[in-house]
C-alpha cells in the first residue's frame, strides 16, 4: 500500500472514531436521574479489592436497626454473616441473632419457631400487597442482589477504561449518592417544570427525582461501638450511607474477594503459561520459513 | 552425529516442552477439580447438617419425629418401665448384640435418639407397637424393643442410632 | 476423504481396533499428518478458540443445569443459589455468562476473517454455509439462554423478540403462541427454552464436525489465497498448528478471565438483577451486545412500504441481514480470492467494519434522534455492501499480481 492511500485510510479511521466519541459524549441517561454519582474509592474495588469487615459489621448494623424494618433480604442467610470474606461474625453471635427472629415454619408448634444460622433473613412484611400497603402504594425493593441491579452509565471514553478497571462499583456509588441525595425542598438543580407528588421525596439521583421513600438516615440515629483500636466511626448521615452501601454490596457479592484473590493465581499463571507456550511455538517453528 | 550445539539445543527444546506440558497439567488439574467438587453438597445443605433439637419439650412416654439431614429422626423420652425393660434383655437374644447402654447418652438415658428408617427396606416403624413394646415395621413384619433393638424380622441391625450431643441438659446437637 | 493415509497400526491392538473403527487413523490423519498452508496468520487461530468456546459452555452448561430450576418462581432464586451456595458456582455461573460473549468476539473475528481473506469463494462455500448456520444456531442458543435468570432484561428482551413472529402475515399471531406456548412471555416458555437452549449446543457441535469436513475436502484457505500447489507449501497439523493453537487458546483465556474474576457483569446489564416483572417495563430494553447490530437494522426499518407494515419490514431487513451473509459466496465473484491483493476491496471492507462496530453501537441507544438516521445509514451501507459494492467491485477492481505459489510469497518475505 502506498504512504497516501495508507494516510486516506488512516484518516477515515481516525474520522469514524472521533465521530463516535463525538456522540458517545452524551449519557444517555441525562434526562433521567442526575448528574453521575460521585465516584467512591472503595475497599472492594480493583484487582486486589476486599471488604472492610468493620465497614461490613457497620453497615449491617445499619441494615438491621434502619432498612430492614421495610425492606427485605430473603437471599440472605444468617450464616452468611459468619462466612469468611464477609462481616464475619463468629458463629456464636449468629446463632444468637438468628435466634432473635421468629421464622416461619408449618411444622413448628404455632407455625413460627426461633431462627437457626440456616434459616434466611425474615421479610418485614407476609407478601408483597402488605409492603405496598405500609409504604404508600411503593414497593420497597429487596437489598439481595439490588447493588448490582443499580448501576451506572459512563459516557465514552469512561466506559472504556471501566472494562480494563474492572470497574464494577457503580451500584454501591449510586445506593451511597441516593442515600445523600435529598433536599428538605424541591431545589433550583430540578428539572424546568418539575412538580412534586403528593407523598414523595426529592431525590438528586432517583430516576424521575420523586421517591416514594422518606429520608431513612439521620446523624446520630445509629450508635456505633468504637472497635478495638477505640477509635470512634463518625455517627453522620455520610458515614451511615457509606457504610451500609458497602453492605450491600457484600450482599449481592459475598464471593467478591475469594473471587478475586483466585482471579489473580488465574491470570498470573496464564500469562507465565502463556509465555510458555509462545517459546514452545517459535522453537517449533524455528526451522520453517513462514 | 549430533555437534555439540544441536546436543544441548535439543536437550534446552526438550526441557521447554516438558516445563510447558508439567504447567499445562498443572492448570488442567486446577480447572477439573472444581468442575467436580461443585457435584458435592452445597452451603445450604451443608448449613443443615448439623441440626439442634429441644427435648424438654417432649413429655415422659411421648415420641417426636423430627428431619435431619433430609432422614427422619425418633426422639422418644423413655419411661422407666421402658429403660428397665431394655437393659432386662440379654444379648444372646439379640441379633444385632448392643447394651441399652451403648445407644443412649450417659446420665440421659431416658432419651432414645434414632433414624426411622427401618434397617431392612428402609420403612418407617409404627411407634408403641409390635412385640417387644418399642416399635413395628408394618412392611415386613421386623419387631425392635425399647431401646429400638431388633428382635424379630427381617431386619438386620437395630435402628440407627446417628451421632449426637447433649450440648445441654436439654438441648440436644445431631450431626 | 481426500489424502491418501499412510498410518500403519503400531502393534496388534491398534490393528484389531482400525480393523474395526478407524478412530486412531482418522485422528492421525485429519489433526496430526493433515497438510495446512504453513503461511497461516494468527486470524486463523480463532476456528480452534470457537471449538475451545463451545466446550467451555457446553461443560459449564451442563453443571450449571444440575442446579438449575426452570420455573418462573424459582428461576431467579436458583441462578442466585449457583452464584452463593454451589461450590465453586460463582466461578462456573460467570464463566458461562462471559463465555457467552466471549464465544461471540471469536465468532465475529472467524466470520470477519473469512470474510476479507475471501475464505467463503468456491470450493468453499459449503464450509461458508455452515458456518452461517452456526452462527445463527449460536445466536438462537444465546437468545434462549438469556432468558433463563428471568431478569428483566430475560423477560423483556424475549416478549421483543418473539413479537417478530407476530410480523408475519395472517399466521404470526399463532406462530408466536407455538414458540411462547402461551398469550405472552411465561412459565412454558422459560421450561421450553430451557430445554432447546440445552440441546442446540448439541447440533451446533453436529454442525461444527461438518463444516471441519467440508474444510478437509479443500483444506485451509491461506492469508494470499493461493491454493496449496506443492507440499513445499504446507506443514502436518501437528505439532505446528497444534501448538500454535493452543498458543493461542490460552491468550484468548486471558481477557476471558479478566472478566471472569474482575468484571463478570460488566458486559451484562443490571436490570438483570431484578426479577421478572410483566407489568413493569424497563427504561431501555437492550440485548445482549452480540446481538446489537441485528437489533439496530430491525429497529431501523421505521417507515412503511407499500403493503409491508413498518413491523414486518423490520424482520424482513433483520432476516435478510442473515441472507446477504448465506448468499455471499455468488455475490462476490472476483476472481482474486484473498482481500491482500484488492486494493479497493480494502477500502470498503474496512469501512463495513467500522459500519458494523457503529450498528452494535446504535443498538445499546434510544431510538430517537440522529441515532434513527444513523441507524439507517448503517444498514443501508451494510446491504449496499453486499448486493451493489461486492458485485461492483468483482468486474472493475483492478486486483495486485499475485504470488505464484504459497512458498514463493512465503520466501519473498522472508527476503524483504
Amino acid at each position: 500500500m502506498t504512504g497516501a492511500i495508507n494516510m486516506f485510510k488512516n484518516k477515515i479511521i481516525i474520522a469514524a472514531v472521533a465521530a463516535m466519541v463525538g456522540l458517545a459524549a452524551v449519557p444517555a441517561n441525562a434526562a433521567e436521574g442526575g448528574a453521575r454519582p460521585e465516584r467512591q474509592a472503595w475497599s472492594f474495588a480493583g484487582i486486589f479489592g476486599t471488604y472492610d469487615q468493620n465497614q461490613l459489621q457497620r453497615g449491617f448494623q445499619v441494615f438491621r436497626e434502619v432498612c430492614a424494618s421495610c425492606h427485605s433480604a430473603r437471599l440472605l442467610a444468617f450464616r452468611n454473616l459468619s462466612e469468611p470474606g464477609g462481616p464475619d461474625f463468629s458463629e456464636a453471635q449468629v446463632k444468637a441473632l438468628a435466634a432473635e427472629y421468629d421464622i416461619a415454619d408449618p411444622t413448628a408448634e404455632g407455625g413460627a419457631r426461633p431462627g437457626v444460622a440456616a434459616d434466611r433473613w425474615p421479610s418485614p412484611f407476609a407478601n408483597d400487597q402488605e409492603a405496598r400497603d405500609a409504604n404508600g402504594g411503593s414497593l420497597p425493593p429487596d437489598f439481595s442482589v439490588l447493588a448490582k441491579a443499580r448501576g451506572v452509565v459512563d459516557p465514552f471514553p469512561t466506559w472504556v477504561f471501566n472494562y480494563f478497571t474492572g470497574y464494577q462499583e457503580g451500584g454501591a456509588d449510586y445506593i451511597r449518592a441516593l442515600l445523600l441525595g435529598y433536599h428538605d425542598e424541591v431545589p433550583g438543580t430540578a428539572p424546568e417544570g418539575f412538580e412534586l407528588p403528593e407523598g414523595k421525596y426529592y431525590n438528586d439521583y432517583f430516576p424521575g427525582h420523586a421517591i416514594g421513600m422518606a429520608p431513612p438516615l439521620a446523624d446520630g440515629s445509629v450508635t456505633y461501638t468504637p472497635g478495638e483500636d477505640g477509635v470512634a466511626v463518625p455517627e453522620t448521615v455520610e458515614q451511615y450511607a457509606t457504610d451500609v452501601s458497602a453492605f450491600m454490596m457484600w450482599l449481592a457479592e459475598p464471593h467478591l474477594v475469594s473471587r478475586k484473590q483466585t482471579g489473580f493465581a488465574v491470570l498470573l499463571f496464564l500469562v507465565l503459561f502463556a509465555g510458555l507456550m509462545y517459546a514452545t511455538k517459535r522453537k517449533l517453528w524455528a526451522g520453517i520459513e513462514h | 552425529m549430533a555437534t555439540q550445539a544441536e546436543h544441548s539445543s535439543t536437550n534446552r527444546r526438550d526441557f521447554l516442552y516438558v516445563a510447558t506440558g508439567a504447567v499445562g497439567a498443572v492448570g488442567a488439574a486446577a480447572v477439573v477439580w472444581p468442575l467436580i467438587n461443585q457435584l458435592n453438597p452445597d452451603a445450604s445443605t451443608l448449613a443443615l447438617a448439623s441440626i439442634e433439637f429441644d427435648v424438654s419439650a417432649i413429655p415422659e412416654g411421648q415420641s417426636v419425629t423430627i428431619t435431619w439431614r433430609g432422614l427422619p429422626v425418633f426422639v422418644r423420652h423413655r419411661t422407666a418401665a421402658e429403660i428397665a425393660e431394655a437393659k432386662a434383655v440379654p444379648l444372646s437374644d439379640l441379633k444385632d448384640p448392643e447394651t441399652d447402654e451403648q445407644r443412649v447418652k450417659e446420665g440421659h438415658e431416658q432419651w432414645l435418639v434414632m433414624i426411622a428408617n427401618c434397617t431392612h427396606l428402609g420403612c418407617i416403624p409404627v411407634g408403641e407397637a409390635g412385640d417387644f413394646d418399642g416399635w413395628f415395621c408394618p412392611c415386613h413384619g421386623s419387631h425392635y424393643d425399647t431401646a429400638g433393638r431388633i428382635r424379630r424380622g427381617p431386619a438386620p441391625a437395630n435402628l440407627v442410632v446417628p451421632p449426637y450431643e447433649f450440648v445441654s441438659d436439654t438441648l440436644i446437637q445431631i450431626g | 476423504m481426500s489424502e491418501h493415509s499412510t498410518y500403519t497400526p503400531g502393534n496388534a491392538v491398534e490393528k484389531w481396533l482400525d480393523d474395526r473403527l478407524p478412530v486412531v487413523r482418522f485422528a492421525k490423519e485429519h489433526l496430526m499428518d493433515f497438510p495446512t498452508p504453513k503461511n497461516l496468520n494468527y486470524w486463523w487461530t480463532f476456528g480452534a478458540i470457537l471449538v475451545m468456546c463451545l466446550g467451555v459452555q457446553i461443560v459449564t452448561g451442563v453443571i450449571l443445569a444440575m442446579h438449575y430450576t426452570p420455573n418462573i418462581g424459582l428461576a431467579f432464586d436458583s441462578v442466585e443459589h449457583i452464584r452463593r451456595d454451589v461450590n465453586g458456582g460463582r466461578i462456573i455461573q460467570a464463566t458461562h455468562a462471559v463465555g457467552a460473549s466471549m464465544f461471540f468476539v471469536a465468532l465475529y473475528i472467524h466470520m470477519f476473517r473469512g470474510l476479507f481473506y475471501g475464505s467463503y469463494k468456491a470450493p468453499r462455500e459449503i464450509i461458508w454455509i455452515l458456518g452461517v448456520l452456526i452462527f445463527i444456531l449460536t445466536v438462537a442458543t444465546a437468545f434462549m439462554g438469556y432468558i433463563l435468570p428471568w431478569g428483566q432484561m430475560s423477560f423483556w428482551g424475549a416478549t421483543v423478540i418473539s413479537n417478530i413472529f407476530s410480523a408475519i402475515p395472517l399466521i404470526g399471531e399463532n406462530i408466536k403462541q407455538l414458540v411462547l406456548g402461551g398469550f405472552a412471555v411465561g412459565n412454558p416458555t422459560l421450561n421450553r427454552f430451557f430445554s432447546l437452549h440445552y440441546l442446540l449446543p448439541f447440533v451446533i457441535a453436529a454442525i461444527v464436525a461438518l463444516h471441519i469436513w467440508a474444510l478437509h475436502v479443500p483444506g485451509n484457505n491461506n492469508p494470499i489465497g493461493v491454493e496449496v500447489k506443492e507440499s513445499r507449501d504446507t506443514v502436518p497439523f501437528h505439532p505446528y498448528y497444534t501448538m500454535k493453537d493452543l498458543f493461542a487458546m490460552v491468550l484468548f483465556m486471558i481477557p476471558f478471565a479478566w472478566f471472569v474474576f474482575f468484571a463478570p457483569d460488566i458486559l451484562g446489564h443490571p436490570d438483570n438483577y431484578i426479577m421478572a416483572d410483566s407489568q413493569v417495563t424497563p427504561a431501555h430494553i437492550v440485548p445482549e451486545w452480540y446481538l446489537l447490530p441485528f437489533y439496530t437494522i430491525l429497529r431501523a426499518i421505521d417507515f412503511n412500504v407499500l403493503f409491508i407494515d413498518s413491523k414486518l419490514g423490520g424482520v424482513i431487513a433483520m432476516g435478510g441481514a442473515l441472507l446477504m451473509l448465506l448468499i455471499v459466496p455468488w455475490l462476490d465473484t472476483s476472481k482474486v480470492r484473498s482481500g491482500t491483493f484488492r486494493p479497493m476491496f480494502k477500502w470498503f471492507y474496512a469501512l463495513f467494519a467500522i459500519n458494523f462496530v457503529g450498528l452494535t453501537y446504535l443498538g445499546a441507544q434510544p431510538a430517537e434522534g440522529i441515532y434513527t438516521v444513523l441507524a439507517k445509514v448503517c444498514t443501508a451501507y451494510y446491504f449496499l455492501y453486499f448486493l451493489v459494492i461486492l458485485p461492483v467491485l468483482s468486474r472493475i477492481e483492478v486486483t495486485k499480481p499475485l504470488p505464484t505459489s504459497i512458498s514463493e510469497s512465503v520466501l519473498g518475505k522472508a527476503h524483504a
